[in-house]
């Protein structure tokens, strides 16, 4: 009979006590928890209040040294292709066009004062599948590949998540391609003709521009 | 059947408009609790407890659809009415299509009693109480008809536990109500509220005029939020265990149905418990000394007021409990109705005998 009544004692306490943790929060509603973050010393005292973030228009900042989408300075960029063979997943496609002789100039430099000697029609990541691991990052000898402190890329439509970053438009691609076949054809006649191997060699430089499409 | 000709003056006045020989005036009467209930559905009802739910758990609710998501409810009841209306192949249809019916009846009968004020009240009947416990016995058979309807295994569970509950919560909810109408000497709704009624406020209620009341009123409480269907006794729902118990298988307007009845059946426990315990309409305010505060907060409309704000009162209270406390197990619910309500209960019932005779 004892327990009876404890039982009884016990859950009239306990309701009291559950009914007025709720009732607590329900009158701290009207306060927001803070934003105070990790390595702020007040982080575990705000435990009153909403938290609820209404994302879209409340973000938490990223830090700005945060490293999460990645970005090509295609302006930095030598076609030097060391971060699409890096790449563990394949997410960076690129395209050059050797530069011919007399587009040097037009081709610029770097912002580290290096001669540009490649055309980069097609500089293009999928972002969804990278993986953000910065491998790209470490080998590119320009820096002009790096990830920004942008969290939120999000989009409807996959294909927009493909980022294009090519210096060039498709008709002008096309273009320095013909001007450098024009360029190599010339050479490699006038390599004929003065007398070289009969078997000429397409190009004097070690590697010839890769094939285009 | 009115007792006091200055009472229920509006009502007796509605019902005797008629055009012709179509009884415009009872259909008004009718319509008020019906537009009532939908309102305080649509807003307090549903969004209201949406709201107060999310507080509770430091959420902030639905934000999006109008200033503060006002507009929620209304965007919620468009998307229902364009749902597909669907009856299960091998349900049994009729039963499937009258159930959510039984069950709106059900709560929508037990508001012809309620005095919405001193000079409204849909049917003063001299068993008024006694009328409101007994209809809400229409409930079981609409729960256990949109159950057993569905031929559906989870909604069969839901619907039965629902009738072992509902029926055992019966007794020490009517035992207490008995104790209130021992207090006043009559099942009459208005009456019971008019014996309450006195320039002292909240001294003339039988919560604090009786020193056993809080037992009874305590006991009712409990029994009223098993007899809604209400957390913690919602298993006949049990949408965890059951997926969503005896309307497992209810969409669009039907499921709304459903819950436009659970939400007129929370008015209506929360109005009976404001009526037998805390006065009904009558004003909490006393009179002090020259200044008439009680005097000046009666009359038909504040009476409207009063038992609303009482009604909500309680539904805030049940809102509350139903998002603070975890479901009962069924042997547990048993044991509470059985073991623990219905032995108080009675003992309830004999010291208040005590006391009304030694009073």
């Amino acid at each position: 009979m004892s327990e009876y009544f404890s039982n009884i004692k016990t859950s009239a306490t306990t309701i009291a006590t559950g009914m007025g943790i709720t009732l607590k929060h329900f009158f701290n509603a009207v306060k927001r928890k803070g934003d105070a973050g990790i390595d702020d010393a007040d982080y575990f005292r705000q435990v009153d209040g909403l938290c609820t973030l209404q994302y879209p228009k409340e973000a938490i900042p990223t830090p700005p040294h945060g490293r999460y989408r990645l970005y090509c300075n295609i302006d930095d960029c030598i076609g030097c292709r060391q971060c699409d063979r890096a790449c563990p997943v394949q997410c960076i496609t690129i395209e050059t066009i050797k530069a011919t002789s007399d587009d040097l100039e037009a081709c610029g430099k770097t912002s580290g004062g290096q001669q540009k000697r490649m055309w980069v029609p097609v500089f293009d990541i999928d972002v969804a599948k990278c993986m953000t691991c910065g491998i790209c990052v470490s080998v590119c000898p320009t820096e002009c590949l790096y990830h920004t402190p942008v969290a939120d890329f999000s989009e409807f439509n996959v294909k927009n998540m493909m980022y294009h970053f090519g210096n060039l438009s498709k008709i002008e691609a096309e273009a320095k391609t013909k001007k450098l076949a024009e360029q190599q054809a010339q050479a490699a006649k006038e390599k004929a003709a003065a007398g070289g191997a009969p078997g000429a060699k397409p190009a004097p430089k070690p590697k010839p521009a890769p094939p285009q499409a | 059947m009115s007792s006091s000709p200055s009472l229920n003056t509006w009502s007796d006045a509605l019902s005797g408009l008629s055009i012709g020989w179509f009884p415009l005036g009872l259909v008004i009467i009718a319509a008020i609790p019906l537009v009532f209930i939908a309102l305080y559905a649509l807003t307090y009802g549903v969004y209201g407890e949406r709201k107060i739910s999310a507080f509770m758990q430091d959420r902030l609710g639905p934000m999006e659809v109008g200033i503060w998501g006002l507009l929620q409810t209304l965007a919620d009841i468009l998307k229902l009415l364009q749902k597909e209306d669907i009856v299960p192949k091998l349900a049994d249809k009729f039963l499937f299509v009258i159930g959510p019916g039984i069950l709106f009846v059900g709560s929508f009968l037990a508001f012809a009693v309620l005095p919405f004020g001193p000079a409204f009240i849909g049917a003063d009947l001299n068993v008024g109480l006694f009328y409101a416990v007994g209809i809400v016995a229409i409930e079981v058979v609409g729960i256990l008809a949109a159950g057993w309807g569905s031929n559906n295994k989870w909604a069969l569970y839901g619907a039965v536990r629902s009738v072992a509950q509902i029926v055992s919560y019966e007794i020490p909810a009517s035992i207490a109500l008995l104790c209130a109408a021992m207090l006043a000497g009559t099942l009459s709704m208005q009456q019971i509220t008019m014996m309450q009624a006195g320039p002292g406020g909240f001294m003339h209620w039988f919560l604090f005029t009786n020193p056993i009341a809080w037992l009874p009123f305590l006991i009712y409480f409990i029994s009223s939020l098993a007899e809604t269907n209400r957390a913690p006794f919602d298993i006949p729902e049990a949408e965890s265990e059951l997926v969503a118990g005896y309307f497992t298988e209810y969409s669009g307007m039907k499921f709304a149905v459903i819950f436009l009845a659970e939400y007129g059946r929370m008015f209506m426990v929360s109005a009976i418990i404001s009526i037998a315990f805390l006065g009904g309409w009558t004003s909490p305010l006393p009179n002090i000394g020259g200044l008439e505060l009680n005097t000046m907060t009666s009359g038909p409309v504040w009476g409207a007021f009063w038992i609303i704000m009482k009604g909500f009162f309680f539904i805030f209270v049940q809102m509350w409990l139903r998002w603070t406390l975890p479901r009962l197990r069924v042997d547990q619910l048993m044991y509470l109705c059985w073991k623990v309500l219905t032995p108080f209960s009675l003992i309830a019932f004999v010291l208040t005998a005590i006391w009304v005779i030694n009073h």
